[in-house]
């Protein structure tokens, strides 16, 4: 079998336990916190009948491994329930919440990849110089505060005191755009209005930005470190001997090598983004899933809360499957199975 | 007279018309010529001088052997070829580079750089991690064809890559191509080294102790090899080593370096018949011999290996040892 397939198929059977682990977790501790979801979603004036009735269609009443057989037998239908907060499916609540958080996670990604990365790679190739001090400087303020401080700061600086930018939302209500794929940036554009694209990007700017600095911090400091470490490789030497120009060095020959062993911290910085998104939509009042989360946790919305984490987990896992699949491609060694030499 | 060696060359430079006229006149620029080559490295406190004064020439088609021991200033002249040397902040050189009549001393870093790879090039001692990891050799071929025609296409490089891979007797080019370093033998990689430093046939071929890292037989092999394909390019070496069995089959001309210092220079065959400098006489003795009695015990520091240089008269016609 080929490796790469082999690696996918177990990285996939490795994913699908992990998800198992994840949803038996919640469920267990989902119902072990103490308050009826049944009394808190019909509210103190419903009579105990009626609480009795609503804990009887929810199962709430079997044991927990057989409250979780329903669980699964409804999972395998693609049902994830109802939610007691909205009354709607678990799924169409995720399907109208998750897009805007994806997006916001996604452009992070981006910003982390195209702006941590070329920073990185300025940083070793200028080592000891100006340039690369800054760079420096900068990473470390990246690295060192949580994206919801870089949220309010930006925030205060880039919305209120300068307002470039919107303070809040994705859009402006001035734009209906049908949803399509719900990812904001690609509707405006699918409905061929750039004048809402351009919005869309001006409200996603602060709070991605804000998601992605650890993040960019993070890449710059990874690549820079590993890229002076290939410096000193022969290889190096040799293609300074082939009369190649330090840009093309730097940016091919020293760059390619140090990448692979980057691109494993990229993916789980990209996983941290995910939950950091929770706190920096909130703070920009961002139309996510993290104001869904928050909300049926606080009122113990059992289908609603496993419905949010085993979303969040599979989104993780997806990441993770394709930052190894990244890794493979990128890494021969991988791609060709173990090496031979000698 | 094959057709290859013009065609190959990058066109405009002095290298190849004068590389024709040397057969026929005997005298042409020298490919290289190195005057009173001084290096000092600026320290902290105080700089340390590496090179007092080198000089020394590689003529069209020569192969030119520099021997000596470790920390000698060997592979440091090598770099100050390249001009690699002169891009180090600490590094102070004076004295002048010639190449192929050209003085390589008065031109921009930018200037310098593109010559190499296109007209010298170099080989480096362990084949393995001098070669890119995360590239195939057809890939790093195409960068190295680049280097001389920019707009090279792949396919063209491809064709190229496997006929010279061809010449180290490689005899699946194709796979090998599509190989990465660490899937071939290190006396592979070495063939494969060998192979790309000559892609661009260049005027100058500079091979620092090639296939050091390689157990004896497969180094015999591969300088077998190279002496093949330079001699079939006309192409100079500068072979730098500190091995005298190598240097004896390989080089028609030996520069013998001890402590920054040229101690001996001439015919390969006239040095090591009658070594005249103490240094020189210290470093064949110290060659292990097949017939027994261990490494024989040489003193390392002698009064007299800092005696004047010794050069030997060329000899006008090559004459055999018998």
């Amino acid at each position: 079998m080929h490796p790469v397939l082999r690696l996918l198929l177990r990285r996939a059977g490795m994913s699908a336990l992990v998800l198992i682990g994840v949803s038996v977790l919640i469920f267990v501790i989902a119902r072990v916190i103490p308050g009826d979801p049944a009394r808190i979603a019909l509210g103190p004036n419903a009579t105990v009948e009626q609480v009795a009735n609503l804990r009887d269609a929810l199962h709430l009443d079997q044991p927990v491994w057989r409250q979780y057989g329903h669980f699964i037998a409804d999972l395998a239908r693609g049902d994830l329930g109802v939610s007691l907060y909205t009354n709607r499916p678990v799924t169409t609540d995720i399907a109208q919440f998750l897009p805007a958080t994806l997006e916001l996670v996604f452009a992070a990604a981006i910003l982390m990849i195209g702006l941590g990365l070329p920073l990185g790679i300025l940083s070793a190739r200028y080592r000891g110089g100006i340039i690369d001090n800054s760079i420096r400087v900068v990473a470390l303020l990246g690295v060192s505060a949580p994206s919801f401080v870089w949220a309010v700061i930006l925030m205060l600086l880039f919305a209120f005191f300068l307002p470039i930018f919107p303070i809040a939302g994705r859009l402006s209500t001035d734009f209906l755009i049908e949803p399509v794929t719900g990812f904001l940036l690609v509707d405006t554009l699918l409905a061929g209005n750039p004048a809402a694209f351009g919005n869309a990007v001006s409200h996603i700017a602060l709070p991605a930005f804000a998601l992605a600095l650890s993040g960019i911090g993070q890449a710059a400091r990874l690549t820079r470190a590993n890229m002076v470490e290939t410096y000193d490789r022969p290889y190096i030497e040799m293609a300074r001997s082939y009369g190649f120009p330090e840009r093309r060095i730097a940016g091919r020959f020293a760059f390619r090598p140090s990448l692979i062993p980057s691109l494993t911290i990229l993916g789980l910085d990209f996983a941290a983004m995910l939950g950091n998104a929770f706190l920096v939509e909130a703070i920009f009042a961002w139309p996510g899933l993290s104001r869904y989360g928050v909300a049926v946790i606080l009122r113990k919305d059992l289908n609603a809360i496993i419905g949010t984490v085993l979303i969040i987990s599979a989104t993780f896992l997806i990441a993770n499957l394709i930052v190894d699949l990244l890794i493979a491609w990128l890494n021969p060694r991988i791609r060709h199975g173990r090496g031979t030499g000698g | 007279m094959t057709p290859d060696v013009t065609d190959g060359a990058v066109t405009g430079m002095a290298g190849t018309g004068d590389r024709n006229g040397a057969r026929e006149t005997g005298k042409s620029i020298d490919t290289l010529a190195i005057r009173d080559l001084r290096l000092r490295f600026r320290g902290y406190t105080e700089t340390t001088t590496v090179l007092h004064g080198i000089s020394m020439r590689v003529a069209p088609e020569q192969r030119v052997a520099l021997v000596g021991e470790s920390g000698s200033g060997k592979t440091v002249i090598a770099r100050a070829i390249l001009g690699l040397l002169q891009l180090l902040p600490g590094a102070i050189v004076n004295g002048d580079i010639d190449f192929e009549g050209q003085d390589l001393t008065g031109l921009t870093t930018r200037a310098w750089r593109r010559l190499r790879g296109v007209r010298m090039s170099m080989i480096f001692q362990d084949p393995t991690s001098s070669l890119n990891p995360v590239f195939t050799i057809g890939e790093q071929f195409h960068e190295v064809h680049r280097r001389a025609d920019p707009a090279i296409r792949r396919s063209v490089s491809g064709d190229r890559a496997a006929a010279i891979l061809e010449e180290v007797s490689i005899t699946e080019p194709d796979r090998v191509l599509e190989s990465y370093p660490f899937q071939l033998s290190g006396g592979m990689n070495q063939r494969v080294m060998i192979a790309m430093a000559m892609a661009n046939e260049p005027a100058l071929l500079i091979a620092d102790e090639p296939g050091t890292a390689l157990d004896v037989t497969v180094q015999d092999q591969t300088l077998r090899l190279m002496r093949r394909l330079v001699d079939s390019h006309r192409t100079s070496v500068l072979f730098i080593s500190h091995n005298l069995g190598v240097v004896r089959e390989f080089a028609d001309r030996v520069y013998v370096i001890y402590q920054g210092r040229i101690v001996e220079e001439g015919p390969s065959a006239a040095i090591f018949r009658d070594p005249r400098h103490a240094y020189t006489q210290a470093l064949m003795a110290a060659a292990p011999r097949i017939t027994g009695g261990g490494i024989p015990d040489v003193s390392e520091d002698e009064p007299a290996f800092l005696a004047p240089r010794e050069v030997h008269p060329p000899e006008p016609t090559p004459t055999g040892d018998g």
